[in-house]
C-alpha cells in the first residue's frame, strides 16, 4: 500500500503519518486548531480542552486523539466555537486576568485564543481568587493569578531542563501551581530565564523581569494579526516577538 | 417625516473616564452622531436626572452602593444597556483590590499612608459605602452588549454605535477587539 494516509478536517483532506495526533497532523498541514496546553515540543496533556473537535460525531480533544484514516473531523463550526468560547470564559473568571495591568498583554496566547474564538465578555461570575505573586527570583517573576494549569512549565522543567522545578498540587478547584522547594519560592531554585520552562507559558504567569514594555502595546505579536496567522508565542523566536530563545 | 433622535445616556461608575475620553476621540464624527442621537444624562451634558433612553453606555465596574443604584436606574430606563471597557466587563484595575479585605485596603491608604495627619478612615455619610468586592456590570444587571478594551478605541465605539443605530448585527474587525 503506497496510498497516503489521510483524514478529513472541515472538508479538507489532511495527510498524516502513523502515530500522529489529529492536532499534530493539522498543524503540519498548516491548519490551525485553537489550543493552550498543547505545544508540539511536548507530549500532549489534554487538559485545557480548547482544542476540542468533533471526530465522527463525538467530542474529542484533538491533541490526544490519534489520527486515523477515514476520520471526519469538524473544528470550525458554530457549535465548537461556542464551546471553546465557554472554556475560555471559564479560564478567565477562574483566575485574575487583568489584561490592562499585565505586561504580557498583546503577546499572550490565552488572550489571542480568546480573540480567535470571539470572546467579548467573561459571561460567568468572577471567582477573584486570592493568589500570590512570587518575585523572589532575580530574573523572573511568577504571578499565580494568571496560571491556567496547562502544566507546560512543569513538563518543560521536568522533561527538557531536567530540574523538576514546578508541579501542580491539589485537586479540582484546589489545584494550583507550586514551586518545588521547601519555601515554595522560585528564588530558592536553580531556575534560569534560559530554561525551556521560561519560554513556554501561554499566559503572563511566568515572566522575565526587566523587559516588560520593551515592545510597546499596539506593536505586539497579536495586536495586528490573529493567532491562526501569527502562530504560538512559545514557538516564535524572541526576535519575532515570541518567547522562544533564538 | 422627521425621525425622532435616539436618546443615549452615558455614565462612569468605578472607571477612570478613559472610555469617555475614547468617546470624545470620535472627534468630527461626533457632529455626525449628534444629527442622529441626543445625549441624555451623561458627564458630557451634566443632566442630573436620567430620562427614558434608547441606549445606555456604561463605563466602569461596580464598587460602591451608589454605583449599584445608578446601574439599576440605567437598566430600568434604557432599552439597550452596553458595558464599555475592561472595568465594566470584568472589574478591571479597580477589581485588583478584590485580592484584599476592604478593611486592609482602607487602612493601607488612610491609616498607614505616608505623611498622614490625624489618620482615620473617612466616614462622612455623604460618601457612598464601598462594597466588599468590585464587580463587573453583568453580575448585577442584564447587559445587552459588551465592548472590551482599556479603553475601546474610538473606531470600535464608532463601528458599534453605527451598526447599532442602523439595526445591523455588530461586526467588529480583529483590531477593534482588544482587552488592553
Amino acid at each position: 500500500m503506497s496510498e497516503e494516509l489521510g483524514f478529513t478536517l472541515d472538508g479538507r483532506r489532511i495527510p498524516f503519518q502513523d502515530g500522529q495526533t489529529v492536532m499534530a497532523a493539522a498543524l503540519a498541514a498548516g491548519v490551525y486548531i485553537p489550543h493552550l496546553c498543547f505545544n508540539p515540543d511536548f507530549a500532549p496533556h489534554g487538559s485545557c480542552r480548547v482544542c476540542l473537535v468533533k471526530v465522527n460525531g463525538r467530542f474529542q480533544a484533538s491533541c490526544t486523539t490519534p489520527a486515523a484514516s477515514g476520520l471526519t473531523v469538524q473544528s470550525e463550526t458554530e457549535e465548537l466555537r461556542n464551546i471553546r468560547r465557554g472554556i475560555l470564559q471559564m479560564l478567565f473568571v477562574e483566575g485574575n486576568h487583568v489584561c490592562p495591568a499585565c505586561e504580557k498583554s498583546g503577546a499572550c496566547q490565552l488572550q489571542a485564543v480568546a480573540y480567535y474564538v470571539g470572546m467579548l465578555n467573561p459571561h460567568f461570575s468572577h471567582f477573584y481568587p486570592r493568589r500570590p505573586v512570587d518575585a523572589s527570583h532575580a530574573e523572573a517573576v511568577i504571578d499565580f493569578n494568571r496560571c491556567i494549569l496547562c502544566e507546560l512549565c512543569v513538563r518543560a522543567s521536568r522533561d527538557v531542563d531536567g530540574k523538576n522545578i514546578f508541579a501542580v498540587q491539589g485537586r479540582g478547584i484546589q489545584a494550583h501551581l507550586v514551586v518545588n522547594t521547601p519555601s515554595g519560592k522560585l528564588g530558592a531554585t536553580h531556575f534560569s530565564i534560559h530554561d525551556k520552562a521560561a519560554q513556554v507559558c501561554p499566559t503572563g504567569a511566568i515572566l522575565t523581569k526587566h523587559q516588560g514594555y520593551n515592545v510597546p502595546i499596539g506593536q505586539r505579536l497579536y495586536d495586528r494579526k490573529p493567532i491562526n496567522v501569527v502562530g504560538d508565542v512559545a514557538q516564535l523566536p524572541e526576535s519575532k516577538g515570541g518567547r522562544r530563545h533564538d | 417625516m422627521i425621525e425622532a433622535k435616539l436618546k443615549i445616556a452615558t455614565c462612569s461608575l468605578a472607571g477612570c473616564f478613559g472610555c469617555h475620553m475614547s468617546l470624545l476621540d470620535l472627534d468630527e464624527r461626533l457632529f455626525d452622531l449628534t444629527e442622529r442621537m441626543e445625549l441624555d444624562r451623561s458627564p458630557l451634558t451634566d443632566i442630573k436626572e436620567l430620562g427614558e433612553c434608547d441606549v445606555g453606555l456604561i463605563e466602569g465596574g461596580v464598587c460602591n452602593a451608589e454605583n449599584v443604584h445608578v446601574l439599576m436606574e440605567f437598566r430600568a430606563r434604557c432599552k439597550i444597556l452596553v458595558a464599555i471597557g475592561a472595568c465594566a466587563l470584568n472589574g478591571g484595575i479597580p477589581a485588583m483590590r478584590n485580592q484584599f479585605d476592604l478593611k486592609e485596603c482602607l487602612e493601607e491608604s488612610y491609616v498607614r499612608g505616608i505623611g498622614l495627619v490625624n489618620a482615620q478612615i473617612p466616614n462622612d455619610p455623604e460618601i457612598p459605602l464601598l462594597l466588599n468586592k468590585v464587580h463587573p456590570l453583568h453580575e448585577v444587571v442584564k447587559i445587552d452588549y459588551f465592548l472590551p478594551g482599556c479603553p475601546p478605541s474610538a473606531d470600535t465605539i464608532w463601528t458599534f454605535i453605527n451598526e447599532l443605530l442602523s439595526g445591523q448585527p455588530i461586526a467588529l474587525s480583529y483590531t477593534q477587539i482588544h482587552y488592553d
